[in-house]
């Protein structure tokens, strides 16, 4: 029993020690950073750095711009998230159907996107979008709709960027819905059928149900996944039209690693964690009581 | 049942079948077209693609946007930088994490449970909290703008420690408690007994740690700070500035970058699918 004690620490130990010295500490040192006025100066000579209590998070609240970026995350977040969620169930459910053919070639075909780099599509969707050579527009002039601004139109490059997001991510929860589909006994669709109950009303008494669990889970990665958005506007927007793209982490990356603002740049990572603590918590909350019920 | 009524229900089901394959199918061009899109602009002879109407296929295929990007744009140094990276991430992370995994699974030690749940709560924080005290911890150790950087942070993750343990957990007792008693060190055990058992979920680990690696973008971009040193996302996100309108020769881009993550899923897809639901149970 000694001997396997040691090993086990000693076999634990590398990892343990990446992770700690690299995340968690980090994550510890984030919040004390929270707390004081690191700024430019600061990272030349450490002596000026000056404890600052809840300043940041005080002087944070009354700044227009985190405002402005923490209602861009929250329309993708509400917008985005139940559409996502209901363009992978919707393709779950179509793949599931025991009408469907060539199901392994269209499951692959339709997860190609989650596993391409982010980087490189959203320069794709960029050009595709271009208001006057891409060819989204071009498609939508042949059935005589005039051509949109997609990312120039402070009305519509959020929209686009939630686009792009539930066809680049839309194949993972796809698969995780197919094999929660798949678990759910056959008969009691077979009972249902005898019974005479619709498609419909299979779904909304069946399936629905049977998927509950799974789709607690899903949502709740998938809004605090949502929440983190970044890469979208900073390859497709910069931010813009009128920061109408400027997400949380994007104020973020800016106030830390343009201005150098490294204690308000901390301060914003921790009030977005704590929203997505709360809006997650909540979330698993109510579905536990759903499911209790 | 008429004769009429059992005409209309195969009739439905013919529509059925219709509806969810024509469904099917639409998804598929969705998800599909705008990775055709770029492979054929990649090939279309430079201005072709800022014409109106858009042309879908090149005028008479060519490589000089392949030959562009590379003699011009350093992306060939991007991809080895991306490949080294990701090879060295892999490789790292996959002995510290089959190693700790296996701990947590099969050896007895002191705060394991403790431990092992604390990792599983860090789960819930978002890497970027970490990020702004991480790089002045690189800065520290001179690290920034080093591939070591980029690295050394990535080479243990909780995901796959719990992946691994989640496998470990099903090797029998018996058969390392056999070996003890024959007098084989742990690290015999480990490397002998153990990896060898490993080995499908280790093909997984490799799979999604190479193509996180591979995709990764927020932290190589504050960590890395010349275009020598840039990862592909890095350097595709910083060119596709400069030459925004230079739409073939970024296309050709975007193919250097994609192509290798979404070939090695084509082959080995079964694995990465299995790590996928693995991986979703723990929420």
């Amino acid at each position: 029993m000694k001997r396997g004690s040691l090993a086990g620490w000693v076999f634990a130990a590398p990892a343990l020690i990446v992770i700690g010295v690299f995340f968690g500490l980090p994550v510890l040192s984030a919040l004390a950073l929270s707390l004081t006025d690191f700024d430019l100066y600061a990272l030349a000579d450490p002596h000026s750095l000056r404890f600052n209590g809840l300043g940041n998070y005080i002087d944070l609240l009354q700044t227009p711009m985190f405002w402005k970026s923490l209602g861009n995350t929250a329309y993708f977040v509400v917008a985005g998230v139940p559409l996502s969620i209901a363009v992978s169930l919707g393709a779950a459910l179509l793949l599931n159907a025991p009408a469907a053919r060539f199901k392994a070639l269209f499951r692959t075909a339709l997860f190609a996107p989650v596993v391409t780099t982010l980087v490189a599509v959203a320069v794709i969707w960029r050009y595709l979008f271009h208001t006057r050579y891409g060819l989204v527009n071009w498609g939508l002039g042949q059935i005589g709709i005039n051509p949109i601004d997609w990312l120039g139109d402070p009305n519509w490059a959020m929209p686009t960027i939630i686009g792009f997001a539930v066809w680049k991510n839309f194949g993972y929860n796809m698969v995780i819905f197919l094999a929660g589909l798949q678990a759910i006994p056959k008969d009691l669709y077979e009972a249902a059928r005898i019974d005479g109950a619709s498609r419909w009303q299979q779904f909304l008494h069946i399936t629905l149900p049977m998927l509950g669990p799974v789709l607690l889970v899903v949502g709740v990665i998938t809004v605090s996944g949502y929440f983190q958005l970044f890469a979208e506007p900073y390859v497709m927007t910069r931010g813009d039209p009128l920061q109408s793209t400027v997400s949380v982490l994007y104020f973020m990356f800016e106030e830390g690693f343009k201005w150098w603002n490294l204690g308000r740049a901390s301060a914003v990572a921790f009030l977005l964690f704590l929203i997505i603590l709360a809006v997650t918590t909540l979330m698993l909350r109510f579905g536990k009581r759903r499911e209790l019920v | 049942m008429s004769r009429v009524g059992i005409s209309r229900e195969i009739g439905q089901s013919r529509w059925h079948a219709w509806w969810v394959n024509g469904g099917l199918l639409l998804l598929a061009v969705i998800s599909l077209a705008p990775l055709a899109w770029m492979l054929s602009v990649s090939f279309m002879p430079s201005g072709q693609a800022s014409q109106f109407p858009p042309p879908l296929l090149p005028a008479h295929t060519t490589l000089a946007n392949y030959q562009a990007l590379f003699a011009r744009t350093g992306m060939g140094n991007n991809f080895i930088n991306s490949l080294l990276v990701s090879v060295g991430i892999t490789l790292g992370s996959l002995l510290f994490n089959t190693l700790a995994g296996y701990a947590f699974a099969k050896l007895r030690f002191a705060c394991r449970e403790r431990l092992f749940q604390m990792l599983l709560a860090a789960l819930v924080i978002p890497a970027q909290v970490a990020m702004l005290p991480l790089f002045l911890l690189m800065k520290q150790m001179g690290l920034v703008n080093t591939f070591g950087g980029v690295v050394i942070p990535a080479l243990a993750s909780v995901f796959g420690i719990f992946l691994v343990r989640q496998y470990a957990r099903s090797i029998p007792d018996e058969l390392l408690e056999a070996a003890r008693i024959d007098g084989a060190s742990e690290a015999r055990i480990f490397f002998q007994i153990v990896l060898p058992m490993l080995k499908p979920v280790l093909v997984t680990l490799a799979i999604f740690t190479f193509m996180g690696a591979w995709n990764d973008f927020m932290w190589p971009l504050i960590v890395l700070t010349d275009q020598e040193h840039y990862t592909l996302p890095v350097a595709l996100a910083s060119l596709s500035r400069e030459h925004i309108m230079d739409v073939e020769m970024m296309m050709a881009g975007a193919v250097v970058t994609v192509l290798p993550v979404l070939l090695l899923f084509l082959v080995l897809q079964r694995y990465y699918i299995q790590g996928l639901l693995l991986g979703s149970v723990k929420g």
